[in-house]
């Protein structure tokens, strides 16, 4: 089959590679009929996330169909159509009962790596280096899906495209979580640092959850439109203003947010000093994440306010002022999102109609355009907000094969190509 | 509750060895060393450093036949002679009679012991056990030597055995509800000779082992299953993995 492959800092290359088999009994493997690619993805590509290696298959964003079960998956048959969460758990152990599934005690088949980065390890993770079980991912024509009994989620609502809910996979719960984890009251002003695909989402989700304001900051004109137009966000452009935390201060009327999210992460751009700084420290490894969108969602944040992190962090960060957290009240949270708590219910309101998550999309491509996709993915270029791939079509919407006999012929190519695989 | 008496049995004491090993021992860790430092080489990966310098001490210690470490009086003592058991716990969401009864058949334990090829069952108290090893097969067998239905489990290897192998395994219900905490407690002292040389080249890796084991443990107990990769797809030529080495 054909997969994104990761080979290096900015080299990601589309290559044919043996087919995925089952290889326990929970598995599932999954013809992938859409697939993203994410914000966090950029930090592989960055070469910011430690653990990769050579040829890993990338993507966590993904749903298809069912194209054969392990004996322990009792509740899928072949056809079915599901959409994965990027985090992989085994819905067994006392984290999973808890419904805090990206803490799943099971999932990680390389748990002693994440302990002694973390103290204790958290779940797997779908194409995202081998901290997290280095699992091959779904930016690929197939993919295998472990524990598939607990995380492949039926959609059997077939008027729904796998546009309006392949983004249940990530970053609508991602969004979601985000503002969930703000406790907003009725009234709360919102402030939202980025305002990429994670950040719309929590905009979105603000709104669901009862704010009055929601303030957005960015640089990107596209993204601002969208927070503005589709999110009916007030934005702030940063390069356009002096001092964000002041301009906060001013919308709030000297108050500041009562809650403050980052979705941003740990390749934060700016302007001012502290940026600098970091990116000179990240350069020459001295700290792995510039978190200065963190240091200004802490400096501006209202006192008793809470700081929600969806935005990725992997490791050290450097001149955070925990002293404004501290003396101010502030209540921290974060973390790789439950998905699986979340799909249900957010798959409920697209039903409803209460909100189309494909409005992100700005890119359609091919797998084989991946590396180009990436690349304006991560420049910014061509106002793009959102990339999704068809794996199984070409440019002209035309499958690449047909369906009758198929998972016969991938079988067949799979033992062909096993001894000439690797890079091109 | 907790029954670790069987860990420091007399024979263990006896087994242990003065502060100067005998030229099998040098050789044998010189082997064993440069075995680890061979297998490092070719595996270019955070797991090849490790095994580099888990073989670096044991050829320095086949040549040179001290530890390249400064050694304490108290080493050269009888009690310190007697390695500190290695203990690992975890919490397994699990109830503790079913957790023991599947430890109690020992031929499950290869299930999740990945340095155990199998265990065959002798009599009710004795059994055959065949291990894996960085320098081969190695055979022994292996009595229960103390038990306590539902809560505790202790086992040693018989005299004359290559391998010094004793530990005990115990379940207590967690007081919170969560499940069963599973404790073990295992000694790892060499046996006779080129076993007992062996045994030291085993046992610079076992406590993270038997971490790895217990999680193993927990993963099959819990979910079913231990997770893998092993046999993935992948662009790259050859199979090999950033797997876990233990």
């Amino acid at each position: 089959m054909r997969a994104v492959c990761w080979n290096g800092k900015n080299d990601i290359r589309v290559e044919t590679v043996p087919d995925p088999q089952i290889l326990n009994s929970r598995d599932a493997i999954v013809k992938v009929t859409s697939t993203a690619i994410c914000g966090s993805d950029l930090h592989l590509y960055n070469g910011f996330i430690p653990t990769m290696k050579k040829g890993d298959i990338l993507g966590h964003e993904f749903m298809g169909e069912v194209v054969e079960v392990g004996p322990g998956v009792g509740n899928l048959k072949i056809g079915d159509r599901i959409a994965v969460p990027f985090t992989i758990a085994c819905g067994k152990c006392w984290f999973c009962a808890q419904e805090l599934y990206s803490l799943c005690d099971n999932s990680n088949p390389n748990a002693w790596m994440a302990e002694k980065a973390y103290g204790y390890s958290t779940s797997g993770l779908f194409g995202y280096s081998h901290l997290t079980g280095g699992y091959a991912g779904g930016q690929a024509e197939y993919v295998r899906v472990p524990y598939a009994d607990v995380g492949g989620f039926k959609i059997e609502n077939d008027s729904l495209s796998d546009e309006q809910v392949l983004f249940l996979t990530d970053i609508f719960p991602t969004g979601y979580m985000a503002a969930e984890n703000c406790n907003i009251q009725p009234g709360d002003t919102v402030a939202v640092w980025g305002c990429g695909p994670v950040a719309q989402f929590a905009i979105q989700s603000a709104w669901m959850l009862g704010a009055g304001r929601v303030i957005a900051i960015d640089r990107f004109p596209e993204r601002l439109l969208l927070a503005q137009t589709w999110g009916r966000a007030e934005v702030i452009d940063y390069e356009q203003v002096d001092s964000v935390v002041d301009t906060l201060r001013e919308l709030t009327g000297g108050r500041g947010p009562d809650a403050c999210i980052d979705a941003v992460g740990l390749e934060a751009h700016g302007t001012t000093v502290d940026a600098l700084y970091d990116r000179a420290k990240q350069t020459v490894r001295l700290e792995t994440d510039r978190p200065h969108a963190l240091r200004q969602a802490f400096q501006a944040c209202r006192k008793g306010g809470t700081i929600s992190i969806p935005g990725v962090y992997g490791g050290l960060i450097d001149k955070l002022n925990l002293g404004s957290a501290f003396q101010k009240g502030l209540t921290l949270k974060m973390g790789q999102t439950h998905v699986h708590k979340y799909m249900r219910p957010l798959l409920d309101r697209i039903e409803k109609g209460e909100i189309d998550p494909s409005r992100v999309i700005t890119h359609r491509l091919t797998l084989d355009e991946a590396p180009a996709g990436y690349k304006t993915f991560c420049d910014k270029e061509d106002n793009c907000i959102k990339i999704v791939m068809k794996p199984h079509f070409d440019g002209n919407g035309h499958s690449h094969r047909h369906m009758e006999g198929e998972r016969d012929h991938r079988h067949d190519s799979g033992k062909g190509q096993a001894s000439g695989f690797g890079e091109h | 509750m907790r029954e670790a008496t069987a860990l420091h049995s007399p024979r263990s004491t006896e087994l242990s060895e003065g502060p100067h090993p005998s030229t099998e021992a040098r050789l044998a860790a010189l082997v064993g060393g440069a075995a680890l430092i061979t297998i490092a080489a070719r595996d270019r990966s955070w797991r090849g450093v490790g095994l580099a310098l888990a073989g670096a001490p044991l050829v320095w210690r086949g040549a040179t036949g001290s530890w390249p470490v400064h050694r304490t009086a108290t080493e050269h003592t009888a009690e310190a002679a007697v390695p500190a058991p290695i203990t690992a716990s975890l919490t397994i969401g699990r109830p503790r009679q079913e957790l023991y009864d599947f430890w109690r058949q020992l031929e499950n334990l290869p299930q999740f012991m990945r340095h155990l090829d199998s265990v065959t069952k002798l009599d009710d108290r004795r059994s055959h056990w065949v291990g894996k090893s960085p320098v081969g097969r190695i055979e022994w067998d292996a009595e229960i030597i103390n038990e306590r239905e539902g809560y505790s489990l202790s086992w040693a290897s018989l005299p004359g055995s290559r391998i010094h192998n004793a530990g005990t395994v115990s379940f207590e219900d967690d007081p919170a509800g969560r499940g069963t905490v599973v404790r073990v407690e295992m000694e790892a002292s060499p046996g006779n000779s080129l076993g007992r040389a062996v045994g030291r080249v085993l046992s610079s890796v076992t406590e993270r082992q038997v971490h790895e084991d217990l999680r193993r443990f927990k993963n099959l107990m819990e979910a079913g299953e231990i997770p893998t990769t092993d046999g993935q797809s992948a662009g790259r030529r050859s199979a090999l993995n950033l797997h876990n080495p233990f």
